[in-house]
């Protein structure tokens, strides 16, 4: 016996007659889960400023020429260090390149970083996570203590001392050590809502029609427990996109000619405090771009009240 | 507590614990190449320190035996010793005090202002002062601390001339813009959370019920919505303690303090493998003791925790 | 009436929340005689929950809002108490039993320190003598070796003993009024009947009177003096409980004895309500049942039917009471 019979978890029911239309809620149609996300977010003026954000740093990312920028690589040594004018926006930097070219450029390979640990994070959470969660017994100790051991090297230390061995790396293999020591934290939380899912009505009641547990897990228990997970993927944006900024100060993460602001902010330290601007418009989108994603992060989450959810079916 | 859980818990330790110092030591030593130059840089050796150290860390054995070795020296306090000579673990009670005393000022802030703003927060809920608090502290979580760190050295070092911009030689005055730098994020994060926590137990049946039987609120609230908040706090107050102890890195070498975390870098810098590998696996152990204490404490506070 | 313990006059209470204002409860009055039990019916939605933390005043503000009415305990309107006033009343005048014990009891207290607590502050004895009341009160409502039980935790309780120590700190500063919120809807059958059972002999033991809330009609009739039917935040029959048994006056009540499941009509389907529960936000106009009566007429839909006597001390709010079958 297949559970098709049970309804998915966003349903629609459409009203058959006046009378339920009267009784329907918001003018006749059943709001579906998602649709009342969507509903709740539409009305957060963070969600907009959030939005807005991350469209322009995408845009940046895949289409800098959009933004006036000139050849990133256009630097002349005698240009050293000029202040802001009508050349140079953000003036220049030591060896003499555009800055705001350089700073635009920058956005890329943040993203890149934000985008490849946070998709990975949900991969791995989403596969280790939920199989802890939901098989339990030996998969749950086997996975979880996994977990524990690589959760108690913090995230940076442990990075440090990778990208040591490595004498740092690009994007893709900083984003990679990132994740490494970043993955328990998403997939415990993972685990944690698949366990309080399980409990549920609808999951019983697929249990008694003979649905055996990969499918419950994939139908029921994965739609309903993503939102947590969404919120926390926004949030791994911002911190991963820090994290990278700091591992490259530090001197283990990009190193050129990878265009990054951590190796901006770098440069710029040793300039400080006497050409402080160098330090300021790599600080100001790092800032942008990490409280982008955390607004996301807020109203989404807002948005995914719990209560909405409601109790059993 | 249940006895049961407490063993349990206990128990846990030892295979997290050897687990975490088996992959420190493994990232270092069993990934190919040759771990001696690795953990010099790639830096040419003279013939004898370079058997020096081989000797040093066994690496003529099987892995298993070198690993063995290596935890024994751990419980002897042994934590090698650097290419130049000097025990790590002399560099590491040496800088200790400094890691020490940046922690203590962070962990203040972060439990002073943390918990003030979520007090006030959820006290005042709906009012210009909670959107505000909300606001700032979001500001705080957002800034990163390599941000934050170069704003306040800037602003109140070079610019106001209030404090020192770096160093330790001006006693606890040198402490404050690093304490801040570390602590006001921290205590933004905890605000938050320990905000909603308190708003949401506020929500909750048994406190309309404690109302309903005519308890005053001010005794429902502090009595009864404390200890129902106070789990996921004292969980994250434990995380960030033993994020502090392991050395802040980036608030060290911004600041320029001989702690822990600037002697990691400096063994970075410096391509000095033993010192690295030491302060990370530092590191790791006190996390996992910390985490311990943080979940015998938990168990204590909500009975339920330990029927799980 | 003569001197009814708790009187209430036309209450109305509104929700005022982003998509608009809910009427949870409008207009709604009846009377609670000394060691009476008035089952109050509905389902969900139907005001009655409301209407009863509306008395104890312990809604959220916002967004609940009580915009009209009184509620009289004796000569006292409570919505003029000062807090401190009606905190008095709380738990000692009258006094409430929520549905689910485990949420209603704190979970990192033990029974006993929440019990003893309750006792301290309110009669401002001793702990050790309040411990000794509690040892009593748990005998009082029947449960089994009361010692180990004051240093239990909630979520080491079954659901019935857990109820049970709800009753006892409800009934432990001998209230004049037992607001019992749907006491059993979350406990096994065979444990609702004992806790109705405790409920009863209490009630009769001590001459208190009960509002006894809940969905379920069995438990209505078992127990009660008179049933008041709420639908849509308005009382729609009020009665003596037998009479109200045999002879609904309202097509809801009627529809709802309906639904119960018959043993002898096995091969029928199970007759349901038609329709769905009204939408509070935008209510049916008139009489707020008609888009699921059998009975409805053009009348229906103008304006809100009164309250007509259909037979001794039973009213019911419908034009066509007199068509009404069971």
């Amino acid at each position: 016996m297949s559970d098709d019979l049970l309804p998915p978890p966003e349903s629609e029911v459409k009203p058959r007659s006046l009378t339920e239309a009267i009784a329907m809620p918001t003018g006749g149609k059943q709001l579906t889960l998602w649709g009342d996300v969507w509903h709740k977010l539409k009305r957060d003026k963070r969600f907009y400023v959030a939005a807005f954000l991350i469209a322009i740093f995408v845009l940046m990312a895949i289409a800098p020429f959009l933004f006036f920028v000139k050849d990133p690589n256009a630097c002349a040594i005698t240009d050293s260090t000029l202040p802001m004018s009508k050349q140079h926006w953000f003036g220049t930097d030591i060896l003499g390149c555009d800055y705001y070219t350089r700073v635009i450029y920058g956005a890329r390979t943040s993203l890149e970083v934000g985008v490849i640990v946070s998709s990975l994070s949900i991969v791995i959470a989403l596969t280790f996570g939920a199989s802890a969660g939901y098989f339990g017994g030996w998969v749950d100790t086997v996975i979880s203590r996994w977990a524990d051991i690589w959760f108690s090297i913090p995230t940076i230390l442990g990075a440090l001392l990778v990208l040591t061995l490595f004498n740092g790396g690009g994007p893709v293999l900083v984003s990679l050590v990132i994740v490494m020591f970043a993955w328990p934290d998403m997939t415990r939380l993972v685990r944690s809502t698949v366990i309080s899912g399980k409990s549920r009505g609808y999951v019983r009641a697929a249990r008694t029609m003979g649905s055996r547990g990969r499918r419950i897990l994939r139908r029921h228990v994965l739609p309903n427990g993503i939102a947590p997970v969404l919120v926390f993927a926004a949030y791994v944006v911002g911190s991963s996109v820090g994290a990278e900024a700091g591992l490259t100060f530090l001197g283990v993460g990009l190193r050129l000619p990878t265009i990054s602001w951590g190796l901006q902010l770098a440069v710029a330290d040793t300039r400080f405090p006497e050409d402080a601007y160098l330090m300021f418009w790599p600080s100001l989108f790092l800032c942008l771009l990490i409280g982008a994603f955390i607004l996301l992060g807020e109203s989404l989450r807002d948005a995914m009240d719990p209560k909405l959810f409601g109790g059993d079916v | 507590m249940s006895k049961r859980y407490l063993i349990r818990r206990l128990l846990l330790v030892v295979p997290v614990l050897l687990g975490t110092i088996l992959i420190v030591f493994a990232l270092v030593f069993l990934t190919p190449g040759d771990p001696v130059a690795r953990l010099a840089g790639n830096k040419p050796l003279a013939p004898s320190t370079y058997n020096e150290i081989r000797t040093q860390y066994h690496l003529g054995q099987p892995f298993v035996v070198q690993y063995l070795y290596y935890l024994d020296g751990l419980v002897h306090g042994d934590l090698g010793a650097t290419f130049t000579g000097r025990d790590v673990s002399s560099i590491i009670s040496e800088r200790f005090p400094v890691t020490l005393k940046l922690t203590l000022g962070a962990f203040a802030i972060e439990v002073v202002f943390g918990l003030l703003l979520a007090v006030v927060a959820a006290v005042k809920r709906r009012t210009f002062l909670d959107s505000a608090i909300l606001v700032f502290t979001l500001f705080m979580i957002t800034v990163p601390i390599l941000v934050l760190g170069f704003v306040l050295q800037y602003v109140f070092g070079v610019k106001l001339h209030w404090l020192p911009v770096a160093g330790i030689r001006d006693g606890a005055a040198s402490y404050v813009l690093p304490s801040l730098t570390l602590g006001l994020g921290l205590a933004a994060s905890l605000g938050r959370l320990a905000r909603s926590n308190v708003l949401d137990n506020m929500q909750g049946e048994h406190i309309r019920a404690a109302i309903a039987r005519g308890l005053p609120r001010r005794r429902v609230v502090g009595r009864h919505v404390l200890k129902n908040s106070l789990v996921p706090i004292v969980t994250i107050l434990g995380l960030d303690f033993a994020y502090l102890m392991g050395g802040a890195v980036i608030t060290e070498t911004i600041f320029n303090l001989p702690g822990l975390g600037n002697a990691l870098i400096t063994g970075i810098k410096t391509q000095n493998g033993p010192m690295v590998v030491g302060l990370v696996t530092l590191s790791a152990i006190i996390f996992v003791f910390t985490n311990l204490f943080v979940d015998l404490l938990c168990a204590r506070i909500d009975p339920r925790i330990s029927y799980e | 009436m003569s001197d009814p313990v708790l009187s209430i006059d036309d209450l109305h209470v509104e929700f005022r929340t982003e998509d608009g204002v809910v009427k949870a409860v409008d207009g709604v009055s009846y009377e609670l005689g000394k060691g009476e039990i008035i089952a109050v019916l509905g389902e969900s939605g139907s005001g009655k929950t409301v209407h009863a933390r509306a008395v104890l005043r312990i809604l959220d503000t916002p967004p609940a809002h009580i915009t009209g009415g009184r509620a009289m305990l004796g000569d006292v309107n409570l919505f003029d108490l000062d807090e401190a006033d009606m905190r008095e009343v709380r738990g000692a005048r009258i006094a409430m039993l929520f549905q689910d014990p485990h949420t209603a009891l704190d979970p990192v207290y033990t029974v006993g320190d929440q019990i003893v607590e309750l006792l301290r502050l309110r009669r401002g004895i001793s702990t050790k003598e309040a411990r000794d009341q509690a040892l009593e009160l748990l005998e009082r409502v029947g449960i089994p070796s009361p010692e180990g039980r004051l240093n239990a935790y909630p979520h080491q309780l079954s659901g019935g003993i857990a109820q049970r120590v709800m009753v006892a700190m409800a009934v432990a500063l001998d209230p004049d009024v037992l607001l019992a919120d749907e006491p059993t809807s979350s406990l096994d059958v065979t444990v609702q009947a004992q806790v109705l059972e405790l409920l009863g002999s209490l009630v009769s033991e001590t001459e208190m009177s009960m509002v006894l809330i809940t969905h379920n009609l069995a438990v209505a009739v078992g127990l009660a003096d008179r049933i008041a039917v709420m639908y849509a935040g308005q009382l729609v029959e009020l009665g003596p409980a037998k009479e109200v048994y045999a002879n609904p006056k309202h097509p809801y009540t009627a529809a709802l004895l309906r639904s119960i499941p018959d043993i002898e009509r096995r091969d029928e389907r199970l007759p349901a309500i038609k329709g769905a529960p009204p939408n509070l936000l935008h209510p049916p106009s008139g009489c707020p049942f008609h888009p699921r009566c059998p009975y409805a007429t053009e009348i229906c839909l103008t304006a809100m039917p009164p309250l007509d006597e259909v037979g001794p001390e039973h009213v019911t709010a419908c034009y066509h009471w007199d068509e009404v079958q069971r």
